[in-house]
């Protein structure tokens, strides 16, 4: 035999398949790796090349100038452009130093530069707004979804009924309304006007949960409301076309009750386009919900991301917009693998 | 004979009902839809006011730089109820100056669908040039196209668009834009439609993708038909129903997210005013005189309802399957 061992013959049919996978999941990977280098490179370039000074922004405005040079050479803008970018990104995986001898003071891995407005690496300060964010996405999140397949099923189910003509009308005002408008109307009603609710005053949940639910419910709900108008048309359309297939057909025939073949066969069907979108949608709010933010002042990931724009605080505009960045980049990525595994085709390409 | 006459009207007839063009067909479903025309009206009506702005406020006999102090009372708020509405004023005044809100509306509507309408022009543009010519080229045009689509998507717009307000603005100054708001026009057109024309790219890729296996484009290019004739006879015509879609739903996006800019703060200068930077100022008046937070509002959420009931309206009136729908 001139076969060398350990080399099968033939593979199976089901072994070519999982090779063709494993390579379209690293190909993904790499790709997404790509991009994200790419997206690192652009956006450091891009504030790099902005007609502000980055050392002159280290101190006020009576600054002596010795200062600012000796800033500049602190936190590296005194090399070229290139160096600079290759410090950030060594920075990045093995953290950075910054200055010598007494008046160093290190951020550690994954370093994302130094604030010197707020006194503070930048990854710790997105460190430390992040969970805002995060709850407040998680929060809006779960409540979209409910909201939205949930009333989607319904119009569908009722379809030209008075309760799907209803939900078209307020999906159509949904999806129209701007968020910082709702957000603002919301906030306004609840808390001045009607003073059901004491102006909002975020608590991280550890500390005082009852702060933190009275922060997040208003955002919460203005965001799963708008949000969910969207949804709720996809679900429609999804469910409609879901009740024409054949596998529920199927089930209505084997005598299924309405209400199994609704959830075990038409919902399953219907939701997987609205889990991309959803992953989609997710991921750019996990980047900052900069309107929702900015509207209902919680010190999330977006509120630091404007207040650096205003403060010109370039380290950490870059770092917020690359995690940002990662976020998207990521969930583009998830979403076609699972594309993949579960239509072979896409696989092809 | 009467009887062949009657054959002939009938034939006559069944030919009138065969040889509706697609098109004639759509219009026909639109115009039962008695919600999208309702609403197709009311966007004639705004753009109607925003064409003619400087009649219809001569006409009202309002201005929108005309400072009322009257209308004001001693801490600079509109001096009578529901924000000094009256009929000199008939939405009121703007709290400080004593500005008609009418007027200013009215001006704004012109700002507000400028900036729609051109960012919704170049976003369509673009997109579907690049989307017909990567879809239609494949291979590597098509990869390069491709991979500028998903490291645009990658970036946070939003974020971005604000970040680089002052520094473009500057530039774009520098050029030759006349200073002000002249130039923030000009930047928040050219970033929105930087971001935008992605998403219309992605769909015509696609529809373009699908469109080149069918059999009536495979016998042009066999007849030897070249690329011009492909894409504008034989592409573009097919694909025109989801670009009319794109566009009436993408503009009342571009109004409403222009709006979202002005209240972050990258809006215009006054005394210009588009709505959107109306609502970003009537914010900090929300006590003292609600009646305005809520006008420039509701306008705002009539047009953007109103372009986004037409835009359904024509995805109906566009989908040949809408009909057999109603039936089942």
């Amino acid at each position: 035999m001139s076969a060398k061992v350990g080399t099968p013959l033939f593979y199976s049919p089901l072994s070519y398949l999982r090779i063709a996978l494993i390579t379209f999941i690293a190909r993904r990977l790499l790709f997404a790796l790509v991009l994200l280098a790419a997206v690192s490179l652009f956006t450091y370039l891009l504030f790099a090349l902005l007609p502000t000074d980055p050392a002159a922004l280290t101190c006020g405005k009576n600054c002596k100038p010795e200062l600012i040079e000796a800033n500049r050479v602190r936190l590296g803008y005194d090399k070229p452009i290139h160096e600079q970018y290759f410090q950030f990104v060594k920075g990045i995986f093995t953290g950075r130093t910054y200055g010598t001898g007494d008046i160093a003071f290190t951020c550690p891995a994954p370093s994302l530069g130094y604030s010197f407005n707020q006194h503070e690496c930048v990854s710790s300060l997105i460190g430390k707004t992040f969970p805002v964010t995060a709850f407040l996405s998680l929060g809006a999140f779960i409540l979209w979804m409910l909201l939205g397949v949930g009333t989607g099923t319904l119009a569908a189910l009722h379809r030209g009924k008075w309760q799907d003509r209803l939900t078209s009308v307020i999906t159509s005002i949904g999806v129209s309304l701007p968020t910082f408008y709702v957000g603002l109307l919301v906030l306004f009603s609840v808390v001045i006007w009607l003073q059901w609710l004491p102006f909002p005053h975020y608590a991280s949940p550890s500390e005082n949960l009852h702060d933190f639910l009275t922060a997040m419910i208003l955002p919460w709900i203005t965001l799963a409301v708008l949000s969910a108008a969207s949804y709720t048309r996809i679900t429609r359309n999804g469910v409609l076309e879901a009740m024409n297939e054949d596998f529920v057909r199927f089930g209505v025939a084997k005598g299924l009750k309405n209400r199994t073949v609704i959830r075990k066969y038409v919902l399953r069907a219907a939701l997987i386009p609205i889990v991309t979108i959803a992953g989609l949608d997710f991921a750019a709010l996990l980047g900052g919900a900069i309107v929702t933010e900015s509207v209902f002042s919680l010190p999330g990931m977006g509120r630091l991301a404007i207040r650096s724009v205003t403060d010109s605080d370039l380290p950490v505009l870059v770092g917020t917009t690359l995690v940002a960045a990662v976020f998207i980049v990521m969930a583009n990525t998830i979403v076609d693998i699972i594309y993949g595994i579960l239509d072979p085709r896409v696989r092809l390409k | 004979m009467s009887t062949t006459e009657a054959t002939v009207g009938e034939l006559h007839e069944y030919a009138l009902i065969e040889s509706k063009s697609p098109g004639r067909l759509a219009w026909e479903r639109f115009r039962r839809d008695r919600v999208a025309v309702v609403a197709s009206f009311v966007v004639l009506f705004f753009v109607g006011i925003a064409l003619f702005a400087p009649l219809v406020c001569k006409a009202l006999g309002i201005n929108p730089l005309t400072l009322d102090r009257k209308a004001l009372n001693d801490f600079g708020l509109p001096n009578g109820p529901f924000g000094a509405m009256s009929r000199k004023h008939l939405l009121g005044v703007e709290p400080g100056t004593g500005r008609d809100i009418l007027a200013r509306l009215i001006y704004g509507a012109r700002i507000s669908l400028f900036v729609g309408f051109v960012s919704t022009l170049l976003t369509t543009v673009i997109g579907v040039v690049l989307g017909i010519v990567a879809g239609y080229r494949r291979g590597k045009i098509d990869a390069v196209i491709s991979r500028f689509t998903d490291l645009t998507l990658a970036f946070p717009s939003l974020l971005l668009i604000i970040a680089l307000t002052r520094p473009f603005t500057q530039r774009l100054e520098s050029l030759g834009v006349p200073e002000g708001n002249p130039a923030r026009l000009t930047y928040i057109i050219l970033v929105l439609s930087l971001f935008g024309w992605v998403y219309v790219a992605r769909i015509v890729r696609g529809q373009t993708l699908a469109l080149r296996e069918r059999e009536f484009v495979e016998a042009a290019r066999a007849s030897g038909a070249g690329h011009w004739h492909m894409v504008f006879k034989e592409l573009l015509p097919n694909i025109w129903a989801p670009i009319i879609v794109i566009v009436s739903l993408s503009l009342p996006g571009y109004v409403a997210v222009e709006s979202t800019l002005s209240f972050l703060g990258v809006g215009l200068l006054p005394p210009d005013a588009s709505w959107g930077v109306m609502l970003g100022d009537s914010v900090k008046y929300y006590r003292a005189d609600p009646t305005y937070l809520f006008v420039p509002g509701v306008a705002l959420i009539v047009l953007v309802l109103a372009f986004n009931v037409m835009g359904d309206g024509i995805r109906d009136a566009l989908d040949p399957k809408s009909d057999r729908q109603q039936l089942g």
